[in-house]
C-alpha cells in the first residue's frame, strides 16, 4: 500500500510539525450573537498520528477544526501550538464537508494551488502529475472539476489540501454521503499522508471510519469535550456517558 | 417614403463597395471603443473584485456611489473632460482635446464605473462561495482577487458587454470631446447624428445598420462562449 519513498517526496511536510504539538485550546469562548458555542473550551491534541473528533450533531466539532485552522476567531481564550500563540496557517490542509472547487480543469485546480504555496512555476506541473497519480485520477487532468462525481471531487480537494506539504491535515466529515469504494480511496490517502509524518485530525460520524484510520477519538457534546481515549478503548468502552451514549445510537439531549 | 428606399438602397451600396470613408469611420468607432472597454476592464474589474471581498467604512456608501455613477450622463462627462482638456484647463498641455485619445478618456470614465460595478456583483456571489476555501488555503488578499477575477471570466463578459453596449452606441460625450472632425475623430453615433441632420440619410442608415449588426455578432459570439463554458461548468 505504502509506496514510501515517492510519497516521502510528495507528502511528508515541508517543515516539520511535531514542534508545534501540542495543540491547546484554553478558555477558548465563541458565540454567534445570542447562541452560545463554547464556553470556556479546553483541550489538548497531543500526539502525531490521526485524531478523531466524534459528537451528535451540533457538537461543535466543525467549529473547533475552524478555529484550529484559524478560519475562526476565538471571542476569549486562545487556540496554541506548543509555543506558538498564532495558527501557521501555511503548514494547514483543509478539507470541507462539502467540496468547493474552481471553475477550472482537474488539474488547474491543483495548479492554482501549487502557485497559491509559492511553489516554484517550473515544478508545478510535476507536483500535479505526482499528486494526480497518487490520488489515481491522471485520466481526469483536463476534465471539467466539477463534473467530477462526489467521491472525485472530495479526493481532488484532498489531493489539493495536500498540495502544499501541509504539517497538519485537517479533514470535516470527509466521506459524507460518498460510496464505500470512494471513502476507501479517501482514507488510502489519508492514511499515507500520516505515514508521511502528517498529523491528520478529521471530524467524522462513522465509527468504522474512526476505528480504520484513527489512533485517538476526542468525544465532544454541547461544545465540550468529554472524552479523549485511544480509538479501540473508545469504540470499545467509552469513558463518559454522553459517549457511550452516543455509541449505542441513542438520542443525546 | 421614395425617399426612405432610396437612401436604405444607397446605404446597402456603400456596405457593399465598402465605402472608404464608412470604413474609416467603422475603423475608428471600433479602435476608440475596444481601446476604452479594454482600460475601463482593467481598471473596472480589479476595483470591483476589492469592493466585494473589501471590509472597511464607508464600503457600502461606495458601494452606492459606484452604482450610482452607471447612469453618468454622457454631455456632463463630455463637458467635464473638455473643461479638463482645454487649453484653459489643467490638463491643456497634453493637447488632447479633438483626438481620438481624448474620446477614448471620456469613453473610460462613462464605462469604468459600469464595469466595475457588475464586476463587483459578480465577484461578490462568487466570494461568498469561495471565501472559506481561499482562506484555509492561505491565499494573499491579491491572490484572492485573481483568483475570482478568472474564475468569474465568463460572467465578467457580460459585465464587458454591458460597457462595450454603452461605449459603441455613445455619442453625447465624444461628439463634445471629439468634435467630429472628418477623418480624425468621426466614428459612427457622430456621423449618424451629423449626417441625419443634414437630411444625408444614406450614410447615415449604412452606419445604423452595421451598428446593428455589430451588436448583434458582438453579443451572439458572446453567447455561445458563455454557453460552452456553462456545458464544462466553467461559467
Amino acid at each position: 500500500m505504502l509506496k514510501m519513498n515517492s510519497d516521502l517526496a510528495l507528502l511528508a511536510p515541508a517543515k516539520p510539525f511535531s514542534a508545534h504539538l501540542p495543540i491547546q485550546f484554553e478558555g477558548v469562548h465563541l458565540s454567534f450573537g445570542k447562541h452560545l458555542i463554547f464556553s470556556s473550551l479546553n483541550l489538548e491534541i497531543g500526539a502525531q498520528g490521526i485524531t478523531a473528533i466524534m459528537g451528535p450533531n451540533g457538537a461543535g466539532k466543525s467549529l473547533i477544526l475552524r478555529l484550529l485552522a484559524g478560519l475562526l476567531m476565538p471571542e476569549q481564550g486562545s487556540v496554541r501550538f506548543n509555543t506558538l500563540s498564532r495558527v501557521p496557517r501555511d503548514q494547514i490542509g483543509f478539507v470541507f464537508q462539502r467540496p468547493v472547487l474552481l471553475r477550472r480543469s482537474v488539474q488547474d485546480n491543483l495548479l492554482h494551488a501549487l502557485a497559491i504555496a509559492g511553489v516554484e512555476r517550473g515544478q508545478r506541473p510535476f507536483r500535479a502529475d505526482a499528486l494526480l497519480e497518487l490520488g489515481g485520477m491522471q485520466h481526469l487532468a483536463k476534465s471539467p472539476a466539477r463534473k467530477l462525481s462526489g467521491g472525485e471531487q472530495q479526493r481532488l480537494t484532498l489531493l489539493r489540501a495536500l498540495a502544499a506539504k501541509p504539517g497538519l491535515l485537517i479533514l470535516d466529515e470527509p466521506s459524507a454521503s460518498l460510496d464505500p469504494q470512494a471513502t476507501a480511496l479517501i482514507e488510502n490517502i489519508v492514511l499515507r499522508a500520516s505515514q508521511c509524518g502528517v498529523k491528520v485530525i478529521v471530524v467524522t460520524h462513522d465509527q468504522g471510519q474512526a476505528a480504520r484510520l484513527s489512533d485517538e477519538v476526542m468525544f465532544v457534546h454541547k461544545g465540550r469535550v468529554h472524552a479523549i481515549q485511544a480509538t479501540h478503548e473508545f469504540l470499545k468502552t467509552p469513558a463518559s456517558r454522553e459517549a457511550k451514549a452516543y455509541l449505542a445510537g441513542e438520542l443525546l439531549i | 417614403m421614395q425617399d426612405f428606399s432610396q437612401a436604405f438602397v444607397q446605404a446597402f451600396t456603400l456596405i457593399g463597395q465598402a465605402d472608404p470613408t464608412l470604413i474609416d469611420i467603422i475603423a475608428l468607432s471600433l479602435q476608440v471603443t475596444f481601446t476604452a472597454v479594454s482600460i475601463a476592464c482593467l481598471l473596472g474589474f480589479p476595483l470591483g473584485a476589492a469592493l466585494a471581498i473589501g471590509r472597511f467604512p464607508g464600503r457600502m456608501a461606495f458601494v452606492v456611489f459606484l452604482n450610482s455613477l452607471m447612469g453618468l450622463p454622457p454631455v456632463v462627462v463630455g463637458l467635464v473632460i473638455y473643461l479638463f482638456l482645454s487649453a484653459a484647463g489643467p490638463l491643456g498641455f497634453l493637447q488632447l482635446l479633438y483626438t481620438p485619445t481624448a474620446m477614448v478618456i471620456a469613453q473610460v470614465v462613462l464605462v469604468t464605473p459600469i464595469v466595475a460595478a457588475l464586476a463587483r456583483q459578480v465577484i461578490e456571489d462568487l466570494y461568498s462561495e469561495y471565501d472559506e476555501m481561499l482562506r484555509a488555503m492561505n491565499a494573499s488578499r491579491i491572490q484572492t482577487i485573481c483568483t475570482l477575477i478568472v474564475d468569474a471570466r465568463y460572467s465578467l463578459l457580460t459585465s464587458a458587454l454591458a460597457g462595450l453596449g454603452r461605449a459603441l452606441a455613445e455619442v453625447g460625450a465624444v461628439i463634445i470631446v471629439g468634435g467630429n472632425i472628418a477623418n480624425v475623430t468621426r466614428v459612427m453615433t457622430t456621423t449618424i447624428a451629423l449626417e441625419t441632420s443634414k437630411g444625408e440619410l444614406a450614410l447615415a442608415l449604412g452606419l445604423g445598420i452595421i451598428l446593428i449588426v455589430l451588436s448583434i455578432l458582438i453579443n451572439a459570439g458572446l453567447f455561445l462562449l458563455k454557453n460552452s463554458a456553462q456545458k464544462r461548468a466553467y461559467a
